[in-house]
């Protein structure tokens, strides 16, 4: 069975030191952040640190804050989230960086720490616009040649800003201004807390 | 002397052997392939943006629409997902339930990647027996959820329904007769139940047919043994999870080292592969399937226990999160308010981050949610298994034939629509 979290957090405390910004331990998963210049030198520690043995990178994501709990964040906007998996050690731990700069986020690449962050750091790129220094092919990964903006960032429309259709007179496929009014059924509430416990 | 030059091949998106939308650009010396660059993303329909715009439930049939070749697996990362963060604990009666359709749907996407990989390779045969076989879990589906593929049967806090106490029957339509029928309507006669029980029994059988037609066939191993190799350090440095892990011989299951729902209380094995070709990986799949049928038999002998007894709740009686019965709602103004609420508003899932992960047909499907206490996700990151496995692609591929490419996708049993999301 794997560690209790706990732990697993002292083990991270031990070998990371004061790297470690702040902790959490929330629903048995352990998440740390770190800034954004340790990135690389933490991730190695992780993955080459007996006690930890971080060998599987399972997921990389950007996440945009800047609408977190509706415009109430303070804190940077883009963030790089990884969510690592020790086969070896069977144990869990997400580890959080906020980029410096908000306007161009950019944050070293792990490529030499694990190979499968390629298409990941290609798509939080792509995505996000998150620039992932040292990455030996940063292109885009899932939206379309040519795309202008980067669709995950809380300010894109969900209806996007062109739309694509063949033009019968010009005999080829253009591209144009949205026509559909972006619209919501279910407006986004954030209740207060305690909402409805009284 | 002649200067010799590489050259480059389109490979889809339209091609029989890409498996949907796969564009793969192929660098080519003579016919050895020196680059293979997947460009993915054709399907990409930006499923973690919509999900950010509607309420935790309505975003669970985008789920099915992922990998849609095991749809409610999808359905139960996300789930588990919310119901971490929103701290509800889920009936047994649905636990069972759920593993048991989790193994049939294992069973139902690898009895597709079977028949495609078997097709890619030549062998026509397998794809109709694979097919007759996911006929009949399709039908459970349709019984259980009426949806043949898009099942949203899995809900935070259980599943929408118990399982039901009839199997639908065949009808009569022309150019059938009544002898037909009868043949037919043979293991139909019971309740769903019945009908999945009878299908476990058969299963097995049908297994060795396939490895009749395939284990020991020679093309079919001069077509796979040795292609594609991968050592369990390079498998695991390029994020490779599931049967393509397993292949290399690396011992990790989810279901095994951290289970979820019931599967610590179920007895099954883990197959692993010794060199890691693809070969290896077919093997391990094949006997998934066995060991899935296994897992079935199981559930279904403790959920007809559990019929005897009076069957259980199968959701949660938080109506915060799963709505009331269609009685009492119709009878109790509360219940009312709250069915109400549940279906325009939405559940409001308390603040704070959770990675919720199940062992999925293809590897480890994970499912970030970052929620701010607001009736929608702040955030929705899937993690799919085929994203890591197409990215290790252009590795595997290096240095083999062209034709081999066709082997070396179907073992790496992709489907674009979690690649692309």
């Amino acid at each position: 069975m794997p560690l209790t979290p706990e732990v697993l957090l002292g083990r991270v405390e031990e070998a990371l030191g004061d790297k470690i910004l702040t902790s959490k331990v929330a629903q048995d998963q352990v998440t740390i952040e770190v800034a954004p210049t340790d990135w690389l030198e933490v991730c190695a520690t992780l993955r080459d640190a007996p006690a930890l043995a971080f060998d599987l990178m399972m997921d990389l994501c950007g996440v945009d804050y800047s609408a977190y709990k509706d415009g109430a964040w303070e804190g940077r906007r883009f963030a790089v989230v990884v969510q690592l998996l020790s086969v070896r050690r069977n144990h869990r731990l997400r580890v959080r960086t906020f980029c410096a700069d908000d306007e161009l986020p950019i944050v070293s690449s792990l490529m030499d720490v694990w190979p499968a962050v390629n298409w990941f750091e290609r798509e939080a790129f792509d995505l996000f616009g998150i620039v992932f220094e040292g990455h030996p092919d940063l292109r885009r990964i899932l939206t379309d040649y040519g795309f202008i903006g980067h669709p995950f960032r809380k300010d894109f429309p969900v209806s996007g800003h062109v739309e694509m259709r063949y033009d019968p007179e010009l005999k080829r496929v253009v591209y144009q201004p949205v026509s559909i009014d972006p619209r919501e059924i279910t407006p986004r509430i954030v209740r207060e807390d305690n909402y409805g416990t009284a | 002397m002649a200067e010799i030059r590489n050259y480059t091949m389109n490979f889809g998106p339209q091609h029989p052997a890409a498996h949907g939308v796969l564009r793969l650009v192929l660098e080519l010396d003579g016919e050895v392939i020196v680059r293979a660059d997947p460009h993915v993303g054709l399907l990409h329909r930006g499923t973690e943006k919509l999900a950010e715009t509607r309420t935790f439930l309505q975003s669970v049939p985008y789920m099915d629409r992922l990998d849609y070749m095991s749809m409610m697996q999808n359905e139960h990362a996300y789930v588990l997902a919310v119901e971490r963060l929103l701290g509800v604990e889920v009936p047994e009666r649905a636990q069972y339930i759920r593993v048991m359709f989790d193994e049939l749907t294992r069973i139902l996407n690898h009895l597709l990647w079977l028949g495609t990989h078997a097709l890619d390779i030549g062998a026509m045969t397998v794809f109709l027996y694979a097919f007759r076989e996911r006929e009949d879990i399709m039908d459970m589906y349709e019984a259980v959820t009426g949806a043949r593929v898009h099942a949203a049967y899995y809900r935070p806090g259980g599943v929408y329904r118990d399982l039901p106490g009839a199997m639908p029957q065949y009808q009569i339509v022309h150019r059938k007769n009544e002898a037909d029928l009868r043949r037919m309507n043979e293991n139909r006669q019971g309740s769903v139940l019945d009908f999945i029980e009878d299908f476990s029994k058969r299963f097995f059988g049908y297994v060795d047919e396939y490895e009749t037609l395939l284990t020991d066939n020679r093309i079919w191993k001069q077509r796979t043994v040795g292609v594609g190799v991968i050592t369990p350090e390079r498998a695991k440095a390029l994020g490779f999870t599931g049967p393509m892990l397993r292949g290399s011989g690396v011992v990790w299951d989810m279901r095994k080292m951290q289970p979820y729902e019931v599967y610590d209380k179920l007895d099954f094995e883990i197959p692993i592969g010794r060199t890691g070709d693809t070969y290896d990986r077919y093997l391990v799949r094949m006997e998934e399937m066995r060991q899935s049928n296994r897992i079935i038999q199981q559930c279904v002998a403790w959920l007809k226990a559990d019929d005897a007894k009076g069957a259980g709740p199968v959701i949660a009686d938080n109506h915060k999160v799963a709505p009331p019965s269609r009685e009492s709602m119709k009878s109790n103004m509360e219940e009312l308010i709250h069915h109400f609420k549940l279906f325009t508003e939405g559940m409001h899932v308390p603040e704070g981050e959770c990675y919720a992960a199940i062992e999925h047909s293809k590897g480890e499907f994970g499912v970030y949610l970052v929620s701010d206490g607001a009736n929608k996700p702040y955030r929705l990151k899937l993690r799919a298994p085929g994203f890591s496995h197409l990215a290790g692609l252009d590795e595997l591929s290096r240095g083999h034939m062209l034709a081999d490419v066709t082997a070396l996708i179907g073992s790496l049993d992709i489907v674009f629509g979690d690649i692309d999301r």
